[in-house]
């Protein structure tokens, strides 16, 4: 287990920023319930995804040098998505490789934690649930489960949860079609995709659908949504919070 | 298909997706050749440490590819194989053609190869009066349906059972109808037997060609290929020249990745090594054995240390069996000869940006190719490049054919204005107010590409009211 630290940076992300801030409080609340002091730079923006695997890497750069300036102190970088911290972690180094900014990348990378990995390896939390039996379901982001390899850590605080039945899905390492910006040049592709995610979902008979990503709760919810399939998709953090708030 | 052939993949797609025995015939096979690929490598450090070896082999015998295709032709010239050099899949079909009418040849017998698919050798063949029979048995299903492979390692994957029943009823003479296994496996032996009494020319692909002893292996699993290979006086192989390894010892872990990979097998029931011609006083084998090795853009990917990788490819097709796209799609959408993510990395540098540079579109970079290719091939990474350089012209010999042909669209703008709006913090508060604004007009912009697309079977993204800059800010949560 690393070091506990006391202070923190959180990287919000732009979906948080603009879509589920609400999830976003929530992962701040969580390390602050741990005692660790969080720090959140006014000065953060994007992690530059959207556009790098778009295939533009300078203007990814460009956003991405950005990020690079706003968490400048060594505090560990906690990110609410495995997706955004998978491009910090492991794709800034690549990206800045061939750039004055090299070594820098290579430390800020080296600081970078997904938030239930934290909330898991780092700080060892340990859940009460104060919330009515309820049956949910997992869906495992893509980057989450092999860029950062933290799903077990995710569905370790789902399972610490007493109250809460955790049903996988049948076909929990299929990507949902959410892709960033896939989603809208793939239209086809993308929403037969998230149709089968749906039917997977629906069928578990979970109540609630969760994740560590908000690209793929907006996917995934809309696509539960419009089909009128009442299911919430939510982020971990958002539920965590609720249920050990009672 | 060739490059002159505009590809229409949404239309394609569009069609695929629509297609719902498609669908659940390529579900229920790829759930089976993943399931038993999950079951050999069930042991995940067993996999890692065999991967990383296939690895290593396939990037060395890439470093010295130069070196160990004149020494694989040495070899094989020593042991009385003739090789043959083609720089295009026309100048490819042509020195076939040219072996086969010199022995005045009008039937071919073919065990299963997906360079000869590239070179269209079919085709050609067909056009100069000569017969190729197809002995594979999803081959030979295809060949009669008049279809091309679907799949890389299983080509008529598309098709199941009752459909190849009604398939062999309505094209093969006298045959009643059935649809149990093992009489439609009787039905195709016998036909295939024949064809193999009748084959002048055999034409076969390979999966390894060792340099050092300029041996060349081929696997599969029906003796077909050990039929075409050595019943014939003539065979012809037909390569593409990254397939070379340096040494004989290179070839059990590549092979134990590639059955492993493909169907899930610890081996193949047949796995021939050909390394000469029919030998005085043997008694079988052809007489003359040609190896045709195939350039076709090949050379120029092996310059780039990126793009390079790509040729590290063992065409085992894990990658396809496991891609949420190629699951929903089948071969034959992508239109090209090569499907599926592999496809998608390799077709777009080979027929040239401008033409198939959409494949590389049409993936959400999942990376669950990544995850089971076994030469660990950095598939969303090239697939990230080949985007790029759709965009962007590029200054390099080493760029990819076609490179720039998208460098006029609106969406370089876009990025551009992204870019801007990202990295300058000051505009962040109002970037966040005008989507708040931008997301309540959301729902009348229903004509604008993007949110239709977006609406397919998804209702809109809701803008929250504040963002968590500004509610960050409100609960005084220190920023430093
Ligand atoms: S790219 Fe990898 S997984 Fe795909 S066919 Fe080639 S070797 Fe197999």
């Amino acid at each position: 287990m690393s070091t506990r630290p006391e202070k923190v940076y959180f990287f919000g992300t732009c979906l948080i920023d603009l879509c589920y801030p609400q999830a976003g409080m929530a992962g701040i609340d969580l390390l602050q319930q741990q005692g660790i002091e969080v720090v959140f730079p006014q000065k953060q923006s994007c992690c530059g995804q959207p556009a790098y695997n778009a295939g533009f890497p300078e203007e990814t750069k460009k956003v991405a040098r950005q990020q690079l300036k706003a968490f400048p102190k060594d505090y560990p970088i906690v990110v609410p998505s495995g997706s955004c911290g998978g491009m910090l972690k492991h794709h800034y180094p690549r990206l800045f490789a061939d750039e004055p900014e090299a070594a820098e990348a290579q430390r800020f990378a080296g600081r970078v934690y997904e938030l239930t990995e934290f909330l898991v390896t780092v700080l060892d939390v340990k859940l009460e649930d104060r919330g009515p039996p309820i049956k949910a379901t997992w869906h495992s982001s893509c980057s989450a489960l092999r860029e950062m390899g933290v799903i077990e850590h995710s569905k370790s605080l789902i399972r610490q949860l007493q109250n809460v039945e955790l049903i996988e899905l049948q076909r929990e390492r299929e990507c949902c079609g959410f892709g960033g910006t896939f989603s809208v040049k793939q239209p086809d592709l993308s929403s037969a995709m998230v149709a089968d995610k749906a039917a997977d979902i629906e069928q578990t008979g979970a109540s609630v659908v969760l994740s560590g990503d908000c690209g793929c709760l907006l996917n995934i919810g809309g696509a539960l949504e419009y089909r009128q399939i009442p299911i919430p998709a939510r982020h971990i953090a958002d539920f965590i919070l609720e249920r050990t708030h009672g | 298909m060739a490059s002159t052939t505009v590809v229409d993949f949404p239309s394609n797609f569009i069609k695929a997706l629509g297609n719902p025995q498609l669908r659940r015939n390529l579900r229920a096979a790829m759930d089976t050749l993943g399931l038993r690929r999950r079951t050999l490598f069930a042991d995940p450090a067993f996999f890692a440490q065999l991967r990383a070896r296939g690895d290593a082999i396939r990037q060395r015998s890439l470093r010295k590819l130069p070196q160990l295709l004149e020494q694989l032709e040495r070899k094989c010239t020593e042991n009385g194989i003739q090789v043959h050099w083609a720089e295009t899949t026309t100048e490819a079909s042509q020195i076939c053609l040219d072996l086969i009418q010199r022995h005045n040849a009008t039937r071919v017998i073919k065990g299963k190869s997906m360079v000869s698919e590239e070179m269209h050798l079919n085709h050609v063949l067909e056009e100069h009066g000569i017969e190729a029979l197809e002995t594979d048995l999803g081959e030979y299903i295809i060949q009669l349906d008049h279809e091309t492979p679907s799949h890389i390692i299983v080509p008529a994957i598309h098709k199941n059972r009752d459909q190849i029943a009604h398939l062999f009823h309505e094209k093969i003479p006298d045959t009643p109808y059935t649809e149990v296994v093992e009489e439609l496996n009787a039905i195709a032996r016998k036909v295939l037997r024949e064809k193999f009494f009748a084959g002048e020319v055999g034409v076969s692909g390979a999966n390894f060609a060792v340099a050092e002893t300029g041996t060349l292996c081929l696997v599969e699993n029906e003796g077909n290929g050990r039929m075409c290979t050595t019943a014939p006086p003539v065979h012809i192989v037909v390569m593409g020249l990254e397939k070379v390894v340096e040494r004989l010892e290179d070839v059990p872990p590549l092979l134990r990745l590639l059955t492993g990979s493909a169907t899930g097998q610890l081996i193949t029931t047949y796995f021939n090594m050909i390394t000469s011609p029919r030998k005085p006083g043997e008694k079988d084998g052809p007489r003359e054995v040609h190896l045709v090795l195939l350039d076709n853009g090949r050379s120029k990917i092996l310059a780039d240390p990126q793009l390079r990788e790509t040729l590290k490819c063992i065409r085992c097709g894990a990658c396809l069996n496991h891609c949420p796209v190629y699951t929903r799609l089948g071969g034959h959408a992508y239109g090209y000869v090569y499907p599926g993510p592999i496809g998608s990395i390799l077709t777009p540098q080979i027929e040239g940006l401008d033409h198939a540079g959409a494949m590389a579109s049409a993936s959400s970079l999942c990376g669950a190719c990544e995850e089971v290719c076994p030469v660990k091939i950095p598939i969303t990474h090239i697939l990230r490049r080949l985007r790029n350089e759709s965009y962007n012209k590029v200054d390099s010999p080493n760029a990819v054919k076609g490179h720039g042909y998208k460098s006029n669209l609106a969406e370089s703008l876009t990025w551009k204005g992204w870019a801007m709006s990202n990295a300058a913090p000051w505009a962040n508060a109002l970037n966040a107010k005008m989507l708040a604004m931008l997301g309540s007009q959301l729902t009348k912009l229903t004509k604008v590409e993007l949110v239709k697309n977006w609406s397919q079977g998804r209702t809109l993204p809701r803008f929250a009211p504040k963002s968590l800059h500004v509610l960050a800010k409100e609960k005084g949560i220190p920023h430093e």
